[in-house]
């Protein structure tokens, strides 16, 4: 049986298609899944991910349990409402999960993380927590709807009255309470936009009070498009436990600097270095695929993530290839009994709208 | 779902029409276009290649998977459609319009064998329980 967010009904009232997602049953589209990617770049849409979990830290010290539990430093968190993206590492530096900290105060931080990791990262959390004065609390009862496009967060202060007041001056990657709602700053698209934390018994009367304002449903399709194109790194598919996270372009978020320890810094600071998660564009035609392989002149390396693109028209991947291999190399993508011809280029690809790629 | 009375079907989801000069046209299924979602990438096979019946010998990619196009029956590729390899967008619009290849085939007779537009709704439906 697989599990549904509280706005399932609303996704078959709207025409969607939809697909076992990781035990969730989600939508896939709605109709075309490039219309939905341009909707998004070029205008507003809104997608439910309500199935990932939003877990409470709250307490004594939350901030010292989150020093040593994720890679990232939380006292870069010193604004209540700041959020910080970080991975949790096992021991050994494998990534169990990538999350966003919002810092709320000093006894409580919220942390999204991913749906297919959720129970695991729950009681990875708890045991990492046990004899500390702490609760954590998976909020099941939260559903969770991302507004996102230049349009975004126009559409939400519309359909939140008062919501303009509290959030407009609010820089990206903040958050706010404002009334029964928890509305952030942020997202997985490369677009400007809100997520928005809402009671589950809420969920879908704002779903389809959004549409009624004209915010187009998106499905995990274009999501997945709009993440690509932003250089996003997707979990279980860019990295998981068994890669490291320096080799997974994801060094920015690991604090190897401070004095601090962390769990899987000792195993990190220990491990060579020999990959490089770079961006690549197909010049030949074709679309790139995840674990295709990749040829160049220092030895092979594999996609994490293919697609096409529909802003760039198209075929962008990224790829764990080995260091060495610089921006503008020409290197080539086994493609069933094909050699493609690929181009590595540093990455996101396309943000606000725009084609980063020359 | 349309399954026109007049072509004749796979289970993998092509259309096979039969010409008047005894060569058939193949594309694939408004049914197979709906699974893949938007496409964006068709690779032929060129004219003059030898097929088996049941080879892999075209592509369609949507934005989400690549899916192979096997060949209804034995026979040798007369031609292959440019237009959609320059607009897989088409496959979406008009999924029988859109055809891919046409095969000369070594017996016209293999193509009777093929499933009829009954049948194939028929394999639909029970694909989807």
């Amino acid at each position: 049986m697989l599990k549904q967010t509280p706005l399932n009904a609303a996704h078959r009232d709207m025409g969607a298609k939809m697909v076992d997602f990781g035990g969730w049953d989600m939508p896939v589209n709605y109709g075309s899944q490039i219309e939905e990617h341009h909707q998004v770049r070029r205008d507003v849409g809104m997608f439910d991910v309500s199935h990932m979990l939003v877990v409470d830290v709250a307490g004594d010290d939350v901030r010292g349990f989150l020093r040593g539990l994720v890679a990232n430093n939380v006292d870069k968190l010193t604004v209540s409402g700041k959020a910080l993206y970080s991975c949790m590492l096992n021991a050994d530096g494998g990534v169990i999960d990538d999350l966003i900290i919002y810092f709320m105060t000093e006894r409580w931080f919220r942390i999204v993380v991913n749906a297919g990791t959720a129970d695991k990262d729950v009681a990875w959390m708890r045991q990492q927590a046990a004899g500390r004065a702490l609760t954590i609390t998976p909020r099941r009862d939260l559903a969770m709807i991302a507004v996102q496009g230049p349009n975004a967060r126009a559409k939400v202060w519309d359909a939140i009255p008062g919501s303009q007041t509290a959030t407009e001056a609010m820089r990206p990657f903040n958050a706010v309470e404002f009334e029964q709602y928890f509305i952030a700053r942020t997202g997985y698209t490369g677009e400007d936009g809100f997520e928005v934390m809402l009671p589950v018994a809420e969920a879908d009367a704002m779903w389809r009070h959004l549409a009624d304002l004209a915010v187009k449903p998106i499905g995990l399709g274009a999501r997945d498009t709009l993440r690509l194109e932003a250089g996003m790194n997707l979990y279980g598919q860019d990295m998981d436990e068994t890669t490291n996270p320096l080799e997974s372009g994801l060094a920015w978020t690991i604090d190897l600097k401070s004095e601090r320890d962390f769990i899987g810094k000792s195993a990190l600071q220990s491990r060579d270095i020999d990959f490089q998660l770079v961006g690549l564009v197909l010049l030949d035609k074709g679309v790139l695929r995840a674990h295709q392989q990749v040829n160049t002149k220092h030895g092979a390396g594999e996609i994490t993530s293919g697609t096409f693109s529909p802003t760039l028209q198209l075929s962008i991947a990224l790829a764990r290839i080995p260091l060495g291999i610089a921006p503008g190399a020409e290197v080539t993508v086994t493609v069933r009994d094909k050699q493609l011809k690929a181009k590595v280029v540093s990455y996101p690809f396309a943000r606000h709208g725009h084609s980063l790629i020359a | 779902m349309s399954i026109p009375a007049d072509l004749k079907y796979t289970a993998s989801h092509e259309w096979i029409k039969t010409n008047a000069d005894g060569t058939i046209t193949v594309g694939i299924t408004v049914h197979a276009q709906d699974l893949l979602g938007d496409m964006v990438f068709v690779e032929n096979p060129v004219a003059g290649r030898t097929l088996t019946a049941g080879e892999e010998c075209a592509v369609v990619e949507s934005v989400k998977a690549a899916s192979d196009v096997y060949a209804p029956v034995a026979g040798v590729v007369v031609a292959a459609n440019s237009a959609v390899e320059n607009a897989p967008e088409s496959i979406n619009q008009d999924a029988y319009s859109a055809w891919m290849f046409q095969i000369q085939p070594d017996n016209l007779a293999d193509v009777d064998s093929l499933m009829d537009a009954a049948a194939y709704q028929a394999l639909i439906e029970s694909e989807a329980h």
